[in-house]
């Protein structure tokens, strides 16, 4: 959307196409940022228990996600910048599976800290490969 | 024995011959292109032969190097191999780690008497893999190899009694001649055919040559235009049908003369097949997590069918769905023993119980997918006719109307069709799903090899109050789909399949 516009402000004599593809980028683009963020927030939960981690993803496509903590064999913490920025943070745990990697997106960093610990240790305890 | 007092050993130097031969196509185009043009070549073709010569000397050069460089040796321990010029790499394998060994001999590796051994082995703590390839050994040597990798994993596994060599025992199938008659019903597409076409165009436009000139294909065009359209446009059909048909023949043959499955001592697997590039895989029985039989349309409805493993360790996707066939396409009777006889149970427990079937919203949403793709198909001739002339709209139109007449009627029986292959189930230790609209596909994944689960539901099923179960797996792709089933019934099913799992996060109504 911005190098649309600033082409539409740099280049004058082609202000009528780069007009309507702003339009036609904008309008979506505006539409998708009111809908998207509240729709996630309202559907992503997650949970975790001495058996299993529990995620819920997804906002037009829904996703809910369980792994028994018997079968984690990473647990990663992941920060952007952005999320540096908030004090938040993300944990992404991954299985044996190549379709079984769980995520959980912007969670207060010292409670990911806490996750992390306790997923850590719980698949430390498990003995086997975790196949 | 200490590991320094192994000796390090070399690849066949039959390979130099092997890598030489880059440098014949060279040869041979620049050799042809010469008595084509009588000796006079353009700059444009000077400049092509020339890049052409480069490139491939370059991959001779970097083969011959690699083969210079590499060396490997195996001490009581583990396997080791070295390698490299420039960035000299050091890998090393212990022999416990090794979950397979597999041969293959290209056409060229088998002139000359070679093969490749590829070793897999689970890195530290499970899926991810490593291969280690030891490119170009004498084929006698290979097998040696493999036999003593293997037994030597199984010693270190501290099972002595599954070390000794070979089961000599009856295989479990062996390949018949008459399954040949299956091969016809593998036709994958004329795809293929055009590509094959385009890069011949390509190539002899490069060369100079305008292939519509040549004689063979001058009469061809000839030919097509002299008769009536119709005519001609049957007979390409039945040329296009013909050469498919020689096509999936001759690549049944290729993939599957001599095709040998046996279980070996020390629990594994073995298939051994092909005519041009001999492969020989291991899949150790303690990785297979269940089997998948699959059935495309044609083979369906010749009564045949194709058996793949679900396995960990197999590799990447593309590793999967080659090193992970069991069967060819052969008569479905035999493909469910072989079933029953790999996973060690009487009989196939994708044949047992009746699946239970789907809810009507399942039906609802295939007619509405065949629907779509009608609508799609017949808006892509009715919408240009809107600006078009009237002889060309009444065209479109009639093309339009055409296609929806033949479209509706077909992906209604398809949807029917996916509609009841839609089914799940549990039989003993497995959970069985079966769906598809071409090709018909049934999984039956050991319960306790699911390793997770994940209950997804796009808008519209949210709508229809349907979920897709998926049991994610170590093995095979590494997620198995339920699609479609009622939303009570699917967190049912999913707690009946791995039991406790589900339940904590579960809330009941009533």
């Amino acid at each position: 959307m911005l190098v649309v516009g600033a082409l539409y402000l740099l280049i004058p004599p082609a202000r009528f196409v780069f007009g309507w593809i702003f339009l036609a980028v904008a309008l979506p683009g505006i539409a998708y940022m009111a809908v998207m963020p509240l729709w996630r927030y309202r559907v992503h939960r997650w949970e975790t228990t001495d058996q299993a981690v529990y995620t819920a993803t997804g906002w037009l496509w829904q996703k809910w996600r369980v792994a028994p903590l018997s079968r984690i064999q990473t647990v990663d913490t992941v920060r952007g910048p952005l999320e540096q920025l908030f004090g938040l943070s993300g944990i992404k745990v991954t299985t044996a599976s190549a379709s079984g990697d769980l995520k959980i997106r912007g969670i207060d960093h010292r409670k990911a800290l806490d996750v992390v610990e306790h997923l850590t240790q719980a698949t430390q305890a498990t003995p086997g490969d975790a196949t | 024995m200490s590991d320094e007092e192994v000796a390090w050993q070399r690849l066949s130097p039959r390979l130099i011959p092997v890598h030489l031969s880059w440098l014949v196509a060279p040869v041979v185009t620049g050799a042809g292109t010469l008595i084509g043009t009588g000796g006079k070549v353009n700059l444009q073709a000077l400049i092509t032969l020339v890049s052409f010569t480069i490139a491939f000397a370059i991959v001779a050069g970097v083969n011959l190097m690699r083969f210079l460089t590499t060396g490997y040796r195996i001490t009581d321990q583990r396997l080791e191999l070295r390698s490299g010029l420039l960035f000299r790499s050091r890998r090393s394998i212990p022999l416990d780690r090794i979950r397979s060994a597999d041969i293959t001999a290209r056409p060229l590796y088998r002139v000359f008497g070679l093969a490749s051994v590829s070793i897999g082995a689970a890195a530290h703590g499970g899926s991810a893999n490593r291969k280690l390839s030891l490119d170009g050994v004498p084929r006698a040597q290979a097998a040696e190899l493999r036999q003593d990798l293997l037994n030597r994993r199984a010693a270190l596994l501290a099972d002595p009694g599954t070390a000794a060599g070979f089961d000599e025992s009856a295989p479990i199938a062996e390949l018949q001649r008459s399954w040949l008659r299956y091969a016809p019903l593998t036709i994958w597409g004329v795809g293929g055919l055009f590509a094959v076409l385009g890069i011949s165009y390509r190539t002899l436009h490069e060369m100079q040559i305008d292939p519509l000139k040549l004689g063979i294909v001058h009469d061809l065009v000839h030919a097509f235009t002299s008769v009536p359209l119709w005519l001609g446009i049957l007979a390409l059909l039945l040329a296009v049908a013909a050469l498919g048909t020689l096509g999936a023949v001759g690549l049944y043959i290729e993939g599957w003369s001599g095709f040998r499955l046996e279980r070996e001592d020390g629990g594994i697997l073995r298939v051994r097949r092909g005519l041009l590039i001999h492969r020989s895989v291991s899949i150790e029985e303690r990785r297979l997590r269940g089997i998948e039989l699959v059935e495309p349309m044609l083979l369906r409805w010749g009564g045949g069918a194709r058996l793949h493993a679900i396995a960990s360790g197999l590799g990447s996707a593309e590793e999967n769905r080659t090193r992970g066939a069991l069967m060819p396409p052969a008569p479905r009777a035999e493909v469910l023993r072989v079933a029953a006889d790999v996973l060690g149970e009487q009989e196939s427990p994708t044949g047992l119980a009746p699946l239970r079937p789907h809810p009507r919203a399942a039906l609802r949403r295939r007619i509405n997918r065949g629907l779509m793709v009608t609508a799609l198909a017949t808006a892509l001739f009715a919408v240009p006719a809107i600006w078009l002339p009237g002889g060309w709209r009444t065209g479109f139109l009639t093309t339009a109307g055409i296609t929806a007449a033949v479209l509706l009627p077909a992906v209604s029986l398809l949807a029917m069709d996916a509609y009841r292959t839609l089914g799940h189930g549990m039989s003993g230790g497995y959970l069985i799903a079966r769906s598809g609209t071409f090709a018909h596909r049934t999984v039956a994944l050991r319960r306790e090899g699911v390793i997770g689960l994940t209950v997804s539901r796009s808008f519209f099923q949210r709508r229809a109050g349907l979920l897709t179960l998926t049991a994610t797996t170590a093995a095979g792709s590494g997620g198995y789909h339920v699609r479609d089933l009622a939303t009570e019934e699917g967190l049912a099913f999913a707690e009946e399949a791995v039991p406790g799992l589900l339940t904590p996060f579960l809330e009941r109504h009533n």
